[in-house]
């Protein structure tokens, strides 16, 4: 096997890694240096200077606004969303009626057409997931609305977007619809994997459901749930929350501010604002944040594995 | 829950396993009535998210087929009659076509490309042992974590001064770049559990290592090419924020960047109609992917979460 080895090997990674390099390390890298300097991103000449975008940063109040919603969004809405996604898939998976001479575990009737339903929102993209909901708030004529005075709520007509106190929880509330899906499947598999003596074990010792939850499903699932909570803490700080918030909110983000995320006070700076270099500073500090993030929740779930 | 009209076996719940023999009699009882109750509810609120997750897309597909005039006026009524110049409309004035196309354009090329490129990474790094092979899988992996956002300010640059912007051939080459993390990570794993024993035969028997990965290892690699396949479709169809920020020529704009565009220009024009026919017309073909390849949509995505 050794004959031309390494010319193969360096022939199959050159093209993939040279991409990955140009494309993703590299800027990367160089966004880091840039948070030094006073780079405006129109004109190539720029000096460095020190930790003043970083000082800049902390007594910026749009900053600590942006730094509080994704805070909100990393930590709120993975415990909403999984919480939801756990109900469901138990329910789905194990919460159904015992049935003469089936099996000991069973889901409720339709399970797999559950799983079907709640996973659509999943493939479709955010941006056109935001666009929906952006008419569906619509204070006059959207869906949501007109659904209220249908039923005959007509005193309570939300502005939801257009509302500084209600923007950020109606973006956050698309933001579940569309991923609870994801974990009820992603959950349903992790159930599926629990054996079924356990559940058994549990029932001859006179456990009910909610029991049975708590002491046998959770704990077995664990793992995954933990993963699942970074993997969507991460995703609520970058990519999701920043075309959720550009589609849906107006202006720069929201009503004063209110439901700007530091993702999208990245992209203003940069494209809009022209401030280069002090977009990169944010970004950076998006960075320790995601790393802090997934550090602390990974501490917080540390507990004994259980092997099965 | 509360309201349930039986509230008299619940007491003797906490005490049931402690005189097991004494109670016999009561627990099936027992048990059926909590699981009527718990079944009803649990089937309740099953439904109701069954019903929140489907009605925003049947409002939708509704919409698209009324009128402008009846949206606002009834948004929940069912269409009076089916305009379907609305779709013929969206797709010709309001440029669905050409936003169609350059996302087939786009996710097409750098489809392949993620395919091509990814497996042969992947291939290199499952089954060869040579120095620094850790430290580059590492590198790759580690792309799947970090906040994209950080990398796109100078990403811009880099791809402006390629002369790669707004560019069908600079989108797809930055497509494939940010696929890589994931699509290698899932086809390293996916080729170390492939036999050896064929590809080292085919080498014996005088098959270069490129012609070993072409006609027999990729071939063979085909359930995982699928997954990843579906995964990095939907992730590139959908794909938002790297179009805005890399992708600012009106004429090469891709699906879901037109239609954000559109939302905002179609607010003055009015034609809210055909936006709505527009956003189903995007929809469409991802949900069709979704039902037809449902597992392994759902195993490309889960596998992505469980990295």
């Amino acid at each position: 096997m050794q004959h031309g080895k390494y010319r193969f090997i360096v022939g199959f990674l050159a093209l993939p890694l040279g991409l990955y390099a140009l494309f993703v390390i590299w800027p990367f890298i160089q966004s880091i240096y840039y948070s030094f300097t006073d780079w405006t991103g129109l004109s190539p000449e720029f000096k460095m200077v020190g930790f003043d975008n970083y000082s800049r940063m902390l007594d910026d109040d749009i900053f600590w606004k942006s730094l509080q919603h994704s805070l909100l969004f990393a930590l709120l809405l993975p415990v909403v969303t999984i919480g939801l996604a756990l109900f469901f898939a138990f329910m789905i998976n194990v919460g159904g009626r015992k049935r003469k001479n089936g099996p000991v575990i069973t889901g409720v009737r339709g399970s797999s057409f559950y799983k079907i339903v709640y996973f659509f929102p999943q493939v479709l993209s955010i941006a056109i997931v935001a666009l929906l909901f952006a008419f569906a708030y619509n204070p006059d004529s959207g869906a949501l609305n007109s659904l209220l005075r249908g039923i005959g709520l007509d005193h309570v007509q939300p502005l939801w977007l257009g509302d500084p106190d209600l923007a950020l929880w109606a973006v956050m509330a698309v933001l579940v619809w569309s991923t609870v899906g994801f974990f009820v499947v992603l959950f349903s598999a992790g159930m599926a994997s629990i054996p079924a003596e356990m559940y058994e074990a549990a029932l001859l010792d006179g456990a009910n459901r909610v029991t049975t939850f708590f002491r046998v499903t959770l704990p077995l699932l664990w793992d995954t749930v933990q993963s699942g909570w970074v993997y969507m803490g991460i995703l609520a700080l970058g990519a999701e929350s920043f075309a959720v918030v550009q589609i849906m909110t107006t202006g720069p983000g929201g009503p004063d501010y209110s439901t700007t995320v530091m993702v999208l006070y990245v992209y203003q700076k940069a494209f809009r604002d022209g401030q280069a270099a002090y977009a990169t500073t944010i970004g950076v500090a998006l960075l320790v944040v995601t790393l802090a993030f997934a550090a602390v929740v990974m501490r917080l779930g540390r507990r004994e594995r259980l092997e099965y | 829950m509360k309201t349930t009209e039986t509230p008299a076996p619940l007491p003797a719940e906490s005490g049931a396993p402690v005189t097991k023999t004494d109670v016999r009699p009561p627990p099936p009882v027992k048990e059926k009535k909590e699981g009527t109750v718990l079944n009803v509810f649990s089937h309740g609120v099953l439904v109701i998210w069954a019903f929140m997750v489907v009605m925003p897309l049947l409002w939708a597909v509704m919409t698209s087929f009324k009128d402008d005039r009846s949206i606002f006026s009834s948004p929940w009524s069912l269409p009076d009659s089916l305009h379907f110049d609305n779709w013929s409309r969206a797709w010709t004035q309001a440029n669905m076509s050409d936003y169609f196309l350059n996302t087939v354009l786009v996710v097409g090329g750098s489809l392949i490309g993620t395919l091509v490129l990814g497996s042969m990474a992947a291939y290199v790094l499952a089954r060869f042992d040579f120095p620094g092979n850790r430290f580059i899988y590492y590198l790759f992996i580690g792309g799947m974590s970090f906040p994209i956002m950080l990398a796109l300010v100078p990403l811009f640059y880099v791809v402006n001064n390629m002369g790669l912007l707004n560019t069908i051939h600079g989108l797809i080459l930055v497509y494939i770049a940010y696929s890589l993390p994931f699509t290698v990570f899932f086809l390293t794993a996916f080729f170390r559990t492939l036999p050896t024993s064929i590809a080292e035969a085919a080498f014996v028997d005088g098959a270069s290592h490129s012609r070993t990965f072409f006609q027999i290892m990729l071939p063979m690699a085909k359930p995982g090419l699928i997954s990843v396949g579906i995964f990095n479709f939907l992730g590139q169809w959908n794909q938002y924020m790297l179009p805005t920020v890399l992708n600012t020529d009106p004429d090469k704009r891709v699906l879901t960047q037109g239609l954000v565009q559109l939302a905002v220009s179609q607010g003055y024009k009015g034609d809210w109609s055909g936006l709505f026919a527009g956003l189903v017309m995007a929809m469409l073909p991802v949900l069709a992917a979704y039902i037809v390849f449902q597992r392994q949509v759902v195993q490309g995505l889960t596998a992505g979460a469980l990295k």
